[in-house]
């Protein structure tokens, strides 16, 4: 099963380190969110310090839709679905070695955003540790949700509109968990790691969900 | 059966809506808008209730060995049902929030959870509505029903602790936390959760069966469409 995550995994990461489509339009459009939120924000200094840990992580979550979007277009073209099906990979297999796939490209993007709101917003990002491993937290169970509906809604002429409108109330509590403990750390107040409870939930929920489901959805999508 | 249950409900809603409207007594505090406590807290149960059947059938749709039709068809009809009281439920719960609140809408945990569940649940509906082939639909959205009420405890969980670390001191229901119902109230209260639960069996059979003729048309449509044409063929060649 690992094995075959990592060859999925290797895959997909290829894919989009050749096309670029990642660096060249999803982490410009998340650096642009930030910049917008800004103006509708009045580009309050104060106001966005408070709001940056919120804005990053809605930031996260509207690349995070794209780069769902993105990892399955990529198998609609030449038929990639009927070789994914044929090539005999367990199902599992692709739907951890996917999710890896969007959680690496996420966790690039998460960098360039975290230095978006140092520069952008002034927050000042202290307690490393704290954030690193919570946004590791939320990256795993926004990749593993968005794998889960990315194969419900895939092969559908209207997956573009149809994602977001299942994927965003169901990572809801992740943004609210990963949102407070960033918030927490950036102004140095106590209890963020109750939070975290909520994230490692979350977690193993969608990556059991994944494993257990995907079998069923590949063979018919 | 369903002519029974039908006849029950509308008999009971009636009886509900004159002894809420003209019967029970006003509240000290809240005055005449105690009222709609005998239809708030009624089409939320019947709202949760309808996404649990929801949820129920999609495990015995994906469980191999009680999969049927049957459960596909129970689950988008119960779904249907619990989203129009779902949204009932936010509407009533507004408009008694407005006067005794002063707002709307308040972040109050139970009031986040419900809203949250409407959009996973509209979500779902919205999958079915778009997939076409019927074993396909079946079951992805047999997954993602489930994926979704799995979400629900999550969500719930979340969204306490939110407002806990908020706003620990406001508890927003000081009327409802404290029942001092008197007997009329108490007896009302008990028909509209009664007559709602009869209403939605009725209106969950009404939609079951309409499943059931949707999918007949889905297999014979075609058949149908082409004896059509045929016996418009007919005359118009022999005319020739």
């Amino acid at each position: 099963m690992f094995r075959d995550a990592v060859l999925v995994a290797g895959k997909d990461l290829k894919v989009e380190y050749r096309s670029r489509v990642g660096a060249q339009q999803v982490l410009p459009f998340a650096l642009v969110v930030l910049v917008i939120f800004a103006f509708t924000l009045d580009a309050n200094h104060k106001l966005l310090q408070t709001a940056a840990a919120g804005l990053y992580w809605v930031a996260v979550l509207f690349a995070g839709v794209l780069t769902v979007q993105r990892s399955f277009a990529l198998e609609v073209a030449d038929g990639l679905r009927d070789g994914l099906r044929l090539s005999g990979l367990d199902p599992a297999g692709i739907f951890l070695g996917k999710a890896a796939a969007v959680a690496g490209q996420l966790a690039v993007l998460e960098i360039f955003l975290a230095g978006g709101i140092a520069v952008l917003y002034s927050a000042s990002l202290h307690g490393v540790v704290l954030l690193v491993l919570s946004a590791v937290l939320a990256t795993v169970g926004l990749a593993a949700a968005g794998t889960v509906y990315g194969i419900v809604a895939a092969g559908l002429g209207v997956r573009e509109t149809l994602l977001p409108l299942l994927l965003l109330p169901v990572v809801a509590p992740v943004l609210l968990a990963a949102s407070k403990v960033w918030a927490i750390t950036l102004q140095s107040g106590p209890g963020a790691w109750g939070w975290m409870r909520i994230l490692v939930i979350f977690a193993v929920v969608y990556l059991a969900a994944g494993v257990l489901a995907f079998g069923p959805l590949l063979e018919e999508s | 059966m369903r002519r029974l249950l039908g006849i029950g409900s509308a008999a009971g809603l009636t009886l509900t809506a004159i002894l809420g409207l003209f019967v029970t007594p006003p509240d000290r505090v809240m005055g005449t808008l105690v009222r709609l406590l005998y239809v708030h807290p009624s089409v939320a149960w019947v709202a949760y209730l309808a996404f649990g059947v929801t949820a129920l059938a999609c495990i015995c749709y994906l469980w191999p060995r009680t999969r049927a039709p049957f459960w596909d068809r129970l689950a988008v009809s119960s779904a249907e049902i619990g989203v129009v009281f779902c949204a009932l439920t936010l509407a009533t719960g507004s408009i008694w929030g407005r006067p005794t609140w002063g707002v709307w809408w308040v972040w109050d945990a139970r009031l986040t959870t419900t809203a949250l569940l409407l959009a996973l649940f509209i979500g779902y509906l919205a999958l079915r509505r778009v997939t076409v082939d019927p074993g396909a639909r079946a079951r992805r959205s047999a997954v993602a029903g489930l994926v979704a009420f799995a979400d629900v405890p999550i969500v719930h969980m979340s969204v306490v602790w939110w407002n806990t670390l908020h706003q620990p001191a406001t508890v927003l229901r000081p009327s409802l936390a404290s029942p001092t119902l008197s007997g009329s109230m108490a007896w009302t209260l008990l028909l509209s959760f009664l007559s709602f639960t009869l209403l939605y069996g009725w209106l969950l059979m009404h939609r079951y069966q309409n499943s059931v003729l949707e999918a007949r048309l889905e297999d014979e449509g075609m058949e149908i469409a082409l004896a059509e044409r045929w016996a418009e063929a007919v005359p118009s060649g022999v005319g020739r």
